[in-house]
């Protein structure tokens, strides 16, 4: 999969700036940036479901932004997502949930159906938790549940938006081992968006650092840790102020507590 | 949103909150011979729009009727023309209360839970999961809850009108004395059945659609956070009023 | 599963009420109504004018509902109007000598048929023709006489008799021309 002179304007504000991603088949790409620099967006691109204002997006050869609604259908059902708040359907029970895009996409028996859906849960280690409904999950089961619905359709490709935010030690190194485990096991590529450098290096095998619309550094998390750039300093080092700063834009400080001499 | 001000740019917003929903309808009319795959889901939003209204439906029935029935007798006796109660509440219950009063009732119930779940959807990314596991929201979500509200709708004002009359029948029969015979043989002689219940049953599918479509449209294009999800069930009940109101003015210059 | 068949019989319950809500509005309530009334009889009568006397009208006697007017058609040959009435079986007992004559309740109601019984000791039978038949009291009529007879001393005199012939439809008045 290969991103390519990808620039979105959204507002006013220039989210991506000519960003070249490489993401190798069967591998564990890691998007990392600050927040608000735009990795949910990039996700969106791939999935076609936001359109870059220029840019290729190529999955497969196929180029993203120029796909029918149809071919974005039928990419899709190849694609896995997992969403930041899981974005369970309220209105039906875990294993209906995770039955979800089976039972629209195809007609299977109920007994083929329910042992898919039995063994996609029993890797996430939630097969227990079959008849519970969304809302009496916790946030880690939730994400477990949405993973196992993202890969029931063994996908080609799985997308990862922030799978490590408000998770415990123990539910974070759960989903660490299921992204490993999964990717080496069913040999897919995965690409998480993610902002925290040190679960990220315990998983990923390609790290890209976003910042400011543009790829600021990239490389193996061994690489980077080492990356002299101020970027790359900044984010992994965790300092406050730097390139990305702490200040947003503003006019002159002075100007505006009206203490220059202009104001008066 | 452009940040002009005035007083124009309340005009353009309403014009481009009218435009967009009526495009929104379109995608939604186009959707419905998918949605129709989702045939269990629409059974599922007939229940929960239709059926769960029912006893708000039933109770304001029953009261309109009786109001209907003491405040006619009253008027009616002035001329003498008591006899005409069945044939009064009957007319004015088929031809505007049972529609108007029903989508009314069906948009302060049912439409403002629709766009409240939908608005919930869009807030918790269920939308987008559905687009991300290749299921078209408006296919699954939108057109079968539009298509729940046409069917219900007629349904509902049926029920309305029965349990209407009922009341007046209470009230001007068993409490004044009305002559039971006199009452609905009255009723029967001059209600039609293409001119009013029909015309009147039309007119509530429309109220059926116009209210569904907006609520849908309202929850689909909620602002994702709780005040968003706030200030479009608001709008789902202003929006469906003004215009049940509006179409109930045009449907009657040209149905009766 | 068992949720999803619960919301399906609850739809289909819904549906079913609606519809027998319609059926009940559209069959019950309007002038498809009526059909059937239970056993009932047949009587004629002819009128000169029936009025505004309409279908599915009431039959009274001595103000108590006891059938209704089942169709209404002009004479081909007298060219009167001929109107069937239905009468509820219940009520067979009504001597053959009784006349009908068509009533107005109030000033603004709704026409109906009255009959007032006779002294015969022979009972009407299915298909029996009154003999003696009253015709609709027209306003219009009253009002036309009104105008031309009526001069400007004994307007108040005339309006009163105007207003107790119509106040009082339950008495016969004199026959109409």
């Amino acid at each position: 999969m290969r991103v390519r002179g990808l620039r979105t304007v959204l507002g006013r504000k220039t989210i991506f700036d000519g960003v070249d991603v490489d993401i190798p088949r069967g591998k564990v790409t890691a998007i990392m940036g600050p927040s608000g620099c735009g990795k949910t967006t990039m996700l969106r691109h791939i999935t076609g479901q936001r359109m870059p204002d220029a840019g290729r997006i190529e999955i497969d050869g196929a180029n993203v932004p120029t796909l029918s609604r149809q071919a974005l259908f039928d990419l899709r059902e190849k694609i896995g997502y997992l969403f930041q708040n899981s974005a369970l359907l309220t209105d039906y029970d875990v294993f209906e949930n995770v039955a979800f895009p089976l039972r629209q996409h195809l007609r299977l028996p109920e007994d083929v159906l329910r042992n898919i859906v039995l063994t996609k849960l029993e890797a996430v280690g939630l097969r227990g938790a079959a008849a519970l409904m969304p809302a009496e999950l916790s946030g880690g089961m939730a994400r477990r549940v949405a993973l196992a619905r993202a890969i029931i359709r063994d996908p080609m490709l799985i997308l990862y938006d922030e799978p490590f935010v408000g998770l415990d030690p123990i539910a974070l190194n759960q989903v660490l081992r299921m992204i490993r485990t999964l990717n080496d096991t069913l040999g897919v590529t995965s690409v998480l968006v993610a902002h925290e450098f040190s679960a990220v290096a315990r998983v990923a095998d390609l790290v890209y650092l976003l910042a400011g619309g543009k790829v600021v550094a990239q490389g193996t998390p061994e690489a980077l840790r080492k990356d002299p750039s101020p970027w790359t300093r900044q984010f992994f080092g965790g300092e406050a102020d730097g390139p990305v700063p702490f200040q947003y834009p503003a006019r002159d400080y002075a100007t505006d507590l009206g203490f220059s001499e202009a104001a008066r | 949103m452009n940040a002009r001000s005035g007083p124009f740019a309340g005009i353009a917003d309403a014009l481009a909150q009218v435009g967009a929903c009526g495009l929104f309808g379109l995608q939604v009319l186009a959707a419905l011979p998918a949605s129709l795959r989702h045939w269990r889901e629409s059974v599922r939003q007939i229940w929960f729009t239709g059926a769960m209204s029912l006893v708000i439906i039933m109770t304001c029935g029953l009261f309109v009727g009786m109001v209907l029935g003491l405040q006619l007798y009253y008027v009616l006796s002035i001329f003498g023309g008591t006899a005409a109660l069945g044939t009064v509440v009957s007319l004015s219950l088929y031809r505007e209360l049972g529609p108007v009063v029903t989508a009314l009732l069906f948009a302060g119930r049912a439409g403002t839970s629709i766009t409240a779940e939908i608005g919930l959807m869009r807030a918790t990314d269920q939308l987008d999961a559905m687009e991300m596991m290749a299921v078209d929201p408006i296919a699954y979500v939108a057109a079968p809850r539009f298509l729940a509200g046409i069917i219900a709708m007629p349904l509902l004002a049926c029920v309305f009108n029965a349990l209407g009359i009922f009341g007046a029948h209470l009230v001007g029969v068993s409490w004044l004395g009305l002559d039971n015979g006199t009452f609905w043989s009255n009723m029967t002689s001059s209600v039609d059945v293409w001119k009013d219940v029909v015309n009147g049953v039309w007119k509530s599918v429309a109220f059926g659609a116009v209210v569904a479509l907006i609520a849908v449209f309202q929850g689909y294009t909620t602002a994702p956070t709780s005040e968003g999800v706030a200030h479009a069930t608001t709008r789902t009940v202003v929006f469906s009023s003004i215009v049940v109101l509006a179409i109930d003015f045009v449907m009657t210059a040209f149905l009766m | 599963m068992a949720q999803r068949r619960s919301y399906q019989i609850g739809s289909g319950l819904f549906i079913l009420l609606g519809f027998a809500a319609l059926a009940y509005l559209a069959t019950q309530t309007t002038s498809i109504a009526n059909f059937s009334q239970g056993p009932s009889y047949r009587l004629k009568a002819s009128f000169g004018n029936v009025g505004q006397l309409k279908l599915r009208a009431p039959v009274k006697i001595a103000g108590v509902r006891i059938g209704s007017v089942e169709s209404i058609e002009v004479d081909p040959v007298k060219l009167d109007a001929k109107v069937k009435l239905s009468i509820d079986k219940r009520y067979s007992e009504i001597p053959d000598d009784s006349s009908a004559a068509i009533f107005t309740s109030g000033l603004l109601g709704d026409q109906y048929v009255g009959i007032q019984p006779g002294g015969s000791p022979e009972m009407f039978k299915d298909g029996d023709e009154f003999l003696l038949t009253q015709s609709s009291m027209q306003l219009e009529d009253l009002i036309g006489k009104f105008l031309v007879n009526g001069s400007p001393a004994s307007k108040a005199d005339a309006k009163d008799k105007a207003d107790d012939t119509d106040g009082h439809p339950a008495s016969p008045g004199s026959p109409k021309s």
